[in-house]
């Protein structure tokens, strides 16, 4: 499952991080090493195993339908690179 | 007085009960320290004066009333993943530079609530996302410690470096830390300190920067294990905000301290070894199974036979869960925007690509391809698998062991630039720690030698999950036996 | 079957459409899905935010049980499977009104499994509609486009507000299948009371999946389960009004029909329905982020739910539409087309039954049913609204059986209940509408009529339904009060028929 330029534009693309042409190379050079790396998992026998995805062996609790939060728009958009009356603002967007 | 800033957390809340020193002194010694030693060591990336002296004031007057919570009056720092209410919080990125939360995180309000003071905020890697502080966009921690052999800038390790450089250079009584792969336990082994890794869930993660959800956990980076068990008793709680937060109570781990080790098994792990570790490593874990056999435990030699995939799996699960949790960092509510794009597209990827540093970068990509459309079951569900076959080997020596010893980490603190060329050298740094991780378990390193060099290293006891009691108590066996007194000789 | 009548004709033959829906329900909940901030219309930009809508760093879900019940509930209603353990995913793609980068859905694990909604269609028949699954997950905020020429403004009120996506079987085959599947799951939704079905504020909308096959292949689908008999279907998203699927699908089937007719290849993909153009067009925008890489939301554990509380929320379902248009049926008689157009609405059919009590239920139906129901909409009031109570409807109703007024001269006493006017008892006391029995006043008006129309009595002799004249006449001389079977009666022994 070698990484080509290719791959890693796309990938690239799909994490929204621009990379420029002359990176993709050297980029998919990196995660080739890292993937051969990886690649040892597949000695592994997981045969019947389930897939692990916490630790926590809990019900997850659950909260009431009471209303608590809101009503802090200046704490929402206290941060915002840009907004205007009450709303975050960017660029136009094209749907 | 003698110096404050020297005083162990146990010692200094002593005094401060006892009124031999205020908190406003104890908090004006560090912050004289901090600004002296910040330029070189590079620890603090915010420093709170003011607001440390307010508290200080306010916990002199509780004191002086005779009350006052478990932490009256201790300055501590805290890992810049926190964030705290009205004070930047950047968790080492430049996407973050800035970014002022308007709410605190349920650890830090915790121990606001039982009277600590806040010196600042510590450096650390991008994110949480390196072992040696190199990736901060703050520039690199420098370790108080250097070799005997050269006069290089070392690393703490990471990525809590900021926490353990600032604990080890005097810089703040105690600190907080995170610890994803091992990002406690190294920098504590790096640094001479003792790091400590709950179980996973005993912290609460809600106002914590998240790196990867199902492995973050935060924890004490101290002076002894003494100072350990107390902090880390008043950062854990039940929190309803946290879905994975564990409804469990948090003992007084000060009572498993002294106890010996009488009774209690002690697993040694025959695949905790690489190639290339050195021979004071290896002695060291030698020194460790003596002292314990000495304090009256059992020496049990165990396996642990899944050990060497946890590091490739960790390499797929952390950056997977990355890529996802660090998709907010858009540049739309908070967080750095390019100045200049051309479409909205272009708007994402330029910031992104502008606010991460290139480490945070090469994860994210990971991440984002092992989750990809034909690669998820292949990649991502299989570390999963592998995870719990981890998790499982565990599961199989808990009857016949109460703790785990192993080394915390394959060397000493290692210069600064050393290992930045090949990220799988960097990654190697991790992989006696990241089983905890994987399996959720509690680990805690104890400084316990000095390499050639005469820097630290450090032993990793691991316990079963909940059971901290008995992590403490073994680490407490290996500090006293130890009598580990090395100090980093101040050259800053 | 009605197979045929499903039929596209193209110019290349006959050709079928395949549907399935995806049917967004948003949860009648006060708080949102994952965060304890309200739900609501109306607010002003941002208000209803917290942080974890708006994604910030730390910032953990904690889900609201309110909204798993909801869940359950329709998934009973759905008489589907209910997963006693569920999981939430991530879905990953980044948009401006996606807060964290990533929708909390459920992919894998979904909190209900199979069911089936029996669908009544225009011509009277049943169909079935599976239901293939129903999950929970969040809504993502609106983007306002038109408050600058440059730029869009996010609003993340919406951001969070819990949604129930049911997604349906490929099993719909007409754009009078789609719509008729929608009213009937938004009608279930109503009586179970697990959202308003408000479609015109968004909280009921469609995902439509349309393809297009050639006659036959659909048949094969159903005896193989195997989809490559069938066409690319395109998602024409967010559709929130019955006439609008109805319009986008007919324009999508076209679409596709012309293009495989010209020898070209449909290509999958996500469609948005402009209604002012009357057609889809593709959302490019959209289209750059299909590889979602969904995966299990770390920051949440699986979702068990104990059988005891599926039996608690099973006891405590209504009656839902089915069993009730039956019970309609059963208990008073009523044609189905009745019993379908009464349980259309809760309130309607509620009504429909404190007016029926000892009355003649068809004739209570046909006054709920027309008069009351179109002087409702022309209104806009609902039936719960109603400015006549259902006592006034059997009153007259009872005025009618008991032939104390025509049904003729009930619409007027109708009209001055509606007003106000008191009951409808009232009414005719107050109006003097009671009907004319006397058969010597009606005698007497009968014949000045026939005295002064000699050569049209002549005429009735020949023509036999030429008395509807004379009715009409007499009913006009009293005022429309007389008993229409007495006039009949007495016109045709005075006319000789």
């Amino acid at each position: 499952m070698a990484i080509d330029a290719a791959t890693v534009r796309r990938v690239a693309h799909l994490a929204r991080i621009k990379t420029p042409e002359d990176r993709l190379e050297p980029l998919a050079a990196e995660l080739n090493g890292i993937l051969a790396w990886i690649e040892q998992l597949n000695e592994v026998d997981v045969a019947g195993v389930e897939p692990m995805t916490s630790n926590v062996h809990q019900p997850l609790h659950l909260r009431d339908d009471v209303v608590t939060d809101g009503g802090k728009r200046d704490d929402v958009l206290s941060n915002a690179p840009r907004a205007a009356d009450g709303f975050f603002v960017v660029p136009k967007v094209v749907e | 007085m003698s110096d404050l800033t020297k005083l162990t957390l146990k010692a200094a809340l002593d005094g401060l009960k006892a009124r031999d020193f205020s908190s406003e002194e104890i908090t004006r010694a560090f912050v004289a320290n901090i600004d002296a030693a910040n330029p070189r060591l590079n620890a603090y990336v915010v420093q709170t004066t003011d607001k440390a002296l307010e508290m200080a004031r306010a916990s002199d007057a509780r004191l002086a009333k005779g009350e006052g919570g478990p932490l009256e009056g201790a300055p501590l720092g805290i890992k810049d993943l926190f964030c705290t209410d009205g004070v930047q919080t950047t968790a080492g990125s430049n996407m973050l530079r800035g970014f002022v939360p308007p709410y605190e995180s349920t650890v830090t309000s915790n121990l606001w609530a039982d009277g600590a003071v806040m010196l600042g905020k510590l450096n650390m890697d991008e994110f949480a996302m390196g072992s040696s502080n190199e990736t901060s966009a703050f520039g690199p921690v420098v370790n108080p410690w250097k070799s005997s052999a050269s006069n290089a800038d070392l690393t703490p390790g990471g990525s809590s470096g900021g926490s353990a450089s600032a604990v080890a250079g005097d810089l703040c009584l105690a600190a907080t830390a995170s610890d994803t792969g091992g990002s406690i336990r190294q920098p504590a082994a790096f640094t001479g300190t003792v790091g400590m890794k709950p179980t996973y869930g005993r912290a609460s993660r809600f106002g914590m920067v998240a790196f990867a959800s199902s492995l973050d956990q935060a924890g004490p980076i101290a002076k002894t294990v003494e100072d350990a068990a107390i902090l880390l008793r008043s950062m854990c709680s039940f929190d309803p905000k946290d879905s994975t937060s564990l409804d469990v109570e948090a003992p007084d781990w000060t009572q498993s301290l002294g106890k010996g080790a009488k009774g209690l098994r002690i697993g040694i792990p025959k695949e905790y070894v690489v190639d290339g570790m050195p021979a004071e490593q290896m002695d060291l874990w030698e020194k460790g199974k003596a002292w314990l056999r000495d304090a009256g435990a059992e020496i049990v030699d165990i396996s642990l036979p899944h050990t060497r995939y946890a590091l490739p799996a960790y390499y797929i699960i952390a950056p997977a869960e990355a890529s996802s949790n660090l998709a907010r960092y858009d540049g739309m509510r908070f967080g750095h925007r390019a100045d200049k794009a051309s479409s909205l597209t272009d708007l994402y990827e330029t910031s992104r690509a502008e606010g991460f540093g290139k480490e945070v970068q090469r994860r994210l990509t990971i991440g984002a391809y092992v989750l990809s459309a034909g690669f998820y079951d292949a990649y991502y569900v299989r570390a999963l698998k592998v995870r719990r076959r981890i998790a499982m080997d565990f599961d199989a020596v808990w009857d016949k062991v109460d703790a785990i010893l192993t080394p915390s980490t394959p060397s000493a603190a290692f210069a600064i630039g050393d290992k930045q060329v090949d990220p799988l050298q960097m990654y190697l740094n991790d992989i006696f720690t990241v089983t905890a991780n994987l399996a959720g378990l509690p680990g805690i390193s104890v400084p316990a030698g000095l390499d050639k060099g005469g820097l630290p290293l450090g032993l990793q006891v691991i316990g079963k999950a909940l059971d901290e009691a008995t992590v403490f108590q073994v680490a407490d066996v290996l500090e006293q036996s130890a009598g580990f007194t090395a100090r980093p000789e101040k050259w800053w | 079957m009605t197979e045929n009548t499903k039929l596209i004709h193209g110019r290349t033959g006959p050709w079928e459409i395949v549907m399935g829906l995806e049917i967004h329900a948003q949860v009648a909940s006060k708080a949102k899905l994952f965060s304890g901030a309200a739900v609501g219309f109306g607010a002003g930009p941002n208000e209803q935010v917290s942080l974890v809508d708006a994604g910030f760093p730390g910032m953990l879900p904690v889900l609201n049980k309110f909204c798993v019940e909801q869940a359950v509930r329709t998934g009973l209603g759905l008489n589907a499977q209910i997963n006693r353990r569920s999981q939430f995913d991530r879905k990953n793609y980044f948009y401006p009104d996606l807060p964290t980068g990533y929708q909390i859905s459920q992919l894998y694990h979904p909190i209900v499994g199979e069911g089936v909604v029996e669908v009544e269609a225009e011509d009277g028949a049943f169909f079935n509609v599976g239901i293939e699954r129903l999950h929970l997950e969040q809504d993502a905020g609106k983007l306002i486009h038109d408050l600058s020429p440059t730029e869009s403004y996010v609003d993340l009120n919406r951001a969070g507000t819990a949604l129930m996506e049911i997604v349906s079987r490929p099993d719909i085959r007409s754009p009078e299948e789609a719509v008729a599947y929608v009213k009937k799951i938004r009608t279930i939704l109503i009586y179970l009371g697990t959202c308003d079905g408000d479609m015109e504020k968004g909280n009921l909308r469609a995902d439509v999946n349309v393809s297009v096959c050639r006659e036959g292949q659909y048949a094969k689908y159903k005896a193989t389960g195997d989809f490559s008999h069938l066409g690319t279907r395109c998602e024409i998203k967010n559709v929130n009004s019955f006439r609008f699927i109805s319009q986008a699908i007919n324009y999508e089937a076209r679409r596709q029909i012309e293009i495989l007719e010209d020898g070209g290849k449909v290509i999958q993909e996500t469609r948005l329905y402009d209604p002012t153009a009357g057609e889809t067009r593709s959302m490019r925008s959209k289209e750059e982020a299909m590889d979602y890489r969904y995966f299990p939301d770390p920051d949440l554990l699986p979702l068990e739910i104990e059988q005891a509380w599926i039996d608690e929320i099973k006891a405590n379902l209504p009656e839902l539409p089915d069993a009730k248009r039956r019970r309609l049926m059963a208990d008073y008689g009523l044609s189905q087309y009745d019993a379908v157009v009464l349980i259309s609405e809760q309130a309607k059919a509620d009504y429909f039954e404190a007016a029926a009590k000892g009355r003649d239920a068809k004739l209570v139906a046909n006054w709920v049913t027309n008069e009351l129901s179109a002087r409702l909409a022309a209104n806009d009031l609902d039936f719960d609204q109603s400015p006549v109570p259902a006592a006034h409807v059997a009153q007259l109703v009872e005025l009618i059986e008991t032939n104390v007024i025509s049904s003729k001269i009930a619409k007027e006493v109708f009209d001055h209940v509606w007003n106000g006017e008191g009951s409808p008892a009232e009414v005719v006391e107050k109006h003097g509408l009671k009907q004319v029995t006397d058969t010597g006043a009606i005698e007497k008006a009968v014949d000045e009529i026939i005295a002064a129309n000699p050569d049209k009595a002549a005429a009735v002799a020949e023509k036999p339904q030429a008395i509807g004249w004379f009715v009409g006449q007499v009913m006009k001389a009293t005022g429309g009060k007389a008993n229409p079977a007495a006039v009949n009666d007495i016109l045709k022994a005075k006319l000789g028929l």
